[in-house]
C-alpha cells in the first residue's frame, strides 16, 4: 500500500510530465485532468495511512541512505502534500481554460506544471539534505520555465533574473550541505540531529547553517533579497503566478524551517534568530508599503507576497530558546499562515487574472466600473483579501492570533507591533484596489466576460482560505499526527 | 595539510571568484560562466572536505555526479533563455542599456 502511495506521489507526476511533453495543449489538458484525480486520491490515501499508522521513514526502491533516497513522512509533510494537491489542482484546472491554446509554445505549460508538482512532493517528503537540493532545483527550473512562457522580452528578463537568483540560492545551500557532510559524515537531517545530541556542538557547522538559511532566504525572497520576485510573479500568466506565490516560495521556506527546528537550538544563536525575525518584520512593512505604490494590479499582489513571506520568518525568533508550548504555538501559527496565504494568494492571483482579462488592461485605474460587470471575481478577490488582512474568522486571523500569543508568551512583544502594522498596511493596499473597482467610469462600457469555470475556481479557494479559521483545530491536528517509530532510521 | 584539503581550499577560492563574477558582471553569459565556476568550487569542496577527514568516500562523488547533471540542466535552460532574450530585445544584460559594454553577444 505504502509502495503505491509513494509511487503515486513521486513517480506519477514525472510520468505525466513526460506524457504531456508528447501531446498538444488540448490533449495535455485531458491527460492532466486524469493526473490531478490520481494526485488528489493518492494525497488523501497518504493522509489516511499516516492517520491510522503514524508517520514513517521510507526508502525509495528499497535503497537505504546514504546512496538511496530516504523519505520522511510525518504530519507536517502530509499537511503540505494535501495543500499542494488542493492549490495545484485548482491552478491546473484554471490554466486549462485561461491559457490561450492557439499559441504553439503554450503546450509546454503541462510538462512544466507536472515537473513542478513532482519537485514539490519531493521537497515535502525529503528526509536528507541532498535530495532536498535536487527537489528544490527541479522546482526552480520548472518555475523559471513557467515564467518564461509569456514569451516576450519582459517575461524573459524577469525569468532570467529569477533563474540567476534561484541558482545562487541553490549554490549557497549546496555549499552548506557540503560543509555539513564534511563535518558529520551524514546527509540525513535525523542523523545530524542524533550526532548533535551525543556531542557538544562544534563551531564550524554554524557557518554551514547560515549558508543554507541564506540561500533558502534568497529563494524565498526574504527582504532584502526579494527584488527578483515582483517582476517574475507580476509578469507570469495568472495561474503560474498563483502556483509560484502559493507553493514555490513555500518549498524553500519549508526546508529553512525544518533545518532551523532541527539544528537551530544547537547551531544557531540568539542574535541570528532575532536578525532573521527583524528582516521578516522589515519585509512585512517594506513589502506592504511598496504594494501601496504600485500602478499594476498584479504587482500589488506580488508585493503583498513579499510582505506575507515576512511573517513566515518570525518562526526563527519565536522558536529559539523559548518554552515548548510557545514554540509549538509559533509553529502552528506559521503553518496556518503558510496554508492561509497559499489559498488566499492563489485565489487572489486567479481572480486578478479574470479582472485583467475582463478589462483588457493590467492597470489598477482601468478597473473602474468592473464592479458592475464582474462582481463574482471581484468578490473572490475581496474574500481572499479578508484573509490577507487577517480579519476574523479567516485562516489569516487564526494564524496571526497564534503568532501574537507566541510573541507575548515569550516576552518578545516587538513582534506584535509587526503583526499590527502588517494588518493595517495590507488593508491600505487592498482598499486601494476596491476603491478603483467601485469607481464609475462612463467611458468604458465594454467588458469581456470570462467563462464561469474561471470565476468559480478562485471563489472556491477564497472560501477555503476564509473557512480555514473555523477548522484550524482540525488542520493543525493533521500536522500533529504522531510518528510511528521514534529515532533515526 | 593533505591534498584533499588543498582541493577544498581551491574550491573555496573558486566559489569566491564565481560569487564575485555573478554579482559584479553584467553580461549574462559571463554571469552564467561565473555560476558554473562557483558550482565547480562547491563540487570541489564537496569531494575534498569529507575525504580530508575520513579517507576515500564514495558518497560525495555520487552526489557531485548528480550535482553536475543539475548544473548542466540549469546551464542549458539559462542559455536558451539568454539567447531568446537577445533575439527579442537585442540586449545582453538585464540593466536595460541597448547592447552591452562589450558590444553584442560574446
Amino acid at each position: 500500500m505504502t509502495l503505491w502511495l509513494m509511487a503515486g506521489l513521486l513517480f506519477t507526476p514525472l510520468a505525466w510530465a513526460v506524457l504531456t511533453l508528447l501531446t498538444d495543449f488540448v490533449w495535455g489538458r485531458r491527460v492532466t485532468w486524469v493526473g490531478i484525480l490520481v494526485q488528489v486520491l493518492v494525497s488523501l490515501g497518504l493522509w489516511l495511512t499516516v492517520a491510522q499508522h503514524g508517520g514513517f521513514y521510507y526508502d525509495l526502491g528499497g535503497w537505504g541512505a546514504p546512496l538511496g533516497i530516504e523519505l520522511r513522512v510525518d504530519g507536517l509533510a502530509v499537511t503540505f502534500v494535501l495543500l499542494t494537491a488542493a492549490v495545484a489542482s485548482a491552478c491546473g484546472l484554471h490554466a486549462g481554460v485561461y491559457i490561450d491554446q492557439h499559441k504553439p509554445w503554450h503546450r509546454y505549460f503541462w510538462p512544466l506544471f507536472w515537473f513542478l508538482w513532482s519537485g514539490l512532493n519531493a521537497v515535502w517528503l525529503g528526509g536528507d539534505l541532498f535530495n532536498l537540493y535536487v527537489g528544490l532545483e527541479l522546482i526552480s527550473l520548472s518555475a523559471v520555465g513557467l515564467v518564461a512562457l509569456g514569451g516576450n522580452a519582459n517575461a524573459l528578463r524577469a525569468s532570467i533574473r529569477y533563474l540567476l537568483a534561484a541558482l545562487l540560492g541553490s549554490l549557497a545551500y549546496l555549499l552548506g550541505v557540503a560543509l555539513i557532510y564534511g563535518q558529520f559524515g551524514t546527509l540525513s537531517i535525523a542523523g545530524v540531529v542524533a550526532w548533535l545530541d551525543n556531542h557538544s556542538a562544534p563551531a564550524g557547522p554554524g557557518l554551514a547553517l547560515a549558508l543554507m538559511i541564506t540561500g533558502l532566504a534568497l529563494k524565498t525572497a526574504l527582504f532584502p533579497l526579494h527584488r527578483w520576485l515582483p517582476p517574475a510573479h507580476g509578469i507570469a500568466k495568472s495561474p503560474v503566478s498563483a502556483l509560484l506565490s502559493a507553493l514555490v516560495v513555500k518549498a524553500s521556506f519549508y526546508i529553512a524551517a525544518r533545518l532551523w527546528l532541527a539544528f537551530g537550538e544547537s547551531l544557531g544563536s540568539l542574535a541570528a534568530a532575532q536578525m532573521v525575525g527583524l528582516l521578516g518584520g522589515a519585509a512585512v512593512v517594506w513589502g506592504s508599503w511598496l504594494a501601496c505604490k504600485q500602478a499594476q494590479l498584479k504587482q500589488v499582489v506580488a508585493y503583498s507576497s513579499v510582505a506575507q513571506i515576512g511573517y513566515l520568518f518570525l518562526l526563527f525568533p519565536l522558536t529559539y530558546s523559548v518554552s515548548e508550548s510557545v514554540s509549538l504555538q509559533a509553529q502552528q501559527g506559521i503553518t496556518l499562515q503558510v496554508i492561509s496565504h497559499a489559498l488566499a494568494k492563489a485565489a487572489m492571483f486567479l481572480a486578478a487574472g479574470n479582472l485583467i482579462l475582463s478589462v483588457g488592461s493590467s492597470r489598477i485605474d482601468a478597473l473602474a466600473g468592473v464592479s458592475r460587470f464582474l462582481p463574482f471575481s471581484l468578490f473572490s478577490f475581496g474574500l481572499a483579501g479578508v484573509s490577507l488582512m487577517s480579519l476574523p474568522p479567516s485562516g489569516g486571523f487564526a494564524a496571526k492570533w497564534l503568532l501574537l500569543q507566541a510573541s507575548l508568551g515569550s516576552g518578545q512583544w516587538w513582534w506584535a507591533l509587526v503583526l499590527l502594522a502588517g494588518g493595517l498596511l495590507s488593508a491600505a493596499y487592498l482598499f486601494r484596489i476596491y476603491r478603483a473597482s467601485f469607481a464609475e467610469n462612463p467611458e468604458t462600457d465594454q467588458f469581456f466576460h470570462p467563462s464561469k469555470s474561471l470565476e468559480i475556481i478562485p471563489m472556491v479557494l477564497a472560501v477555503m482560505a476564509l473557512g480555514l479559521g473555523f477548522v484550524s483545530e482540525q488542520v493543525l491536528s493533521v500536522m500533529a499526527l504522531p510518528f510511528a517509530e521514534e529515532g533515526a532510521p | 595539510m593533505t591534498s584533499y584539503l588543498l582541493y577544498a581550499l581551491a574550491g573555496a577560492a573558486l566559489c569566491g571568484i564565481g560569487l564575485f563574477g555573478l554579482l559584479r558582471l553584467s553580461h549574462l553569459l559571463r554571469k552564467l560562466l561565473a555560476f558554473n565556476i562557483m558550482g565547480s568550487g562547491v563540487f570541489l569542496i564537496m569531494v575534498g572536505l569529507p575525504q580530508h577527514q575520513s579517507g576515500p568516500d564514495p558518497v560525495p562523488q555520487a552526489l557531485v555526479l548528480t550535482g553536475i547533471v543539475v548544473a548542466i540542466a540549469a546551464t542549458a535552460l539559462a542559455v536558451v533563455l539568454i539567447r531568446r532574450y537577445y533575439h527579442q530585445s537585442g540586449m545582453t544584460s538585464l540593466e536595460g542599456e541597448a547592447g552591452s559594454r562589450e558590444g553584442g553577444p560574446l
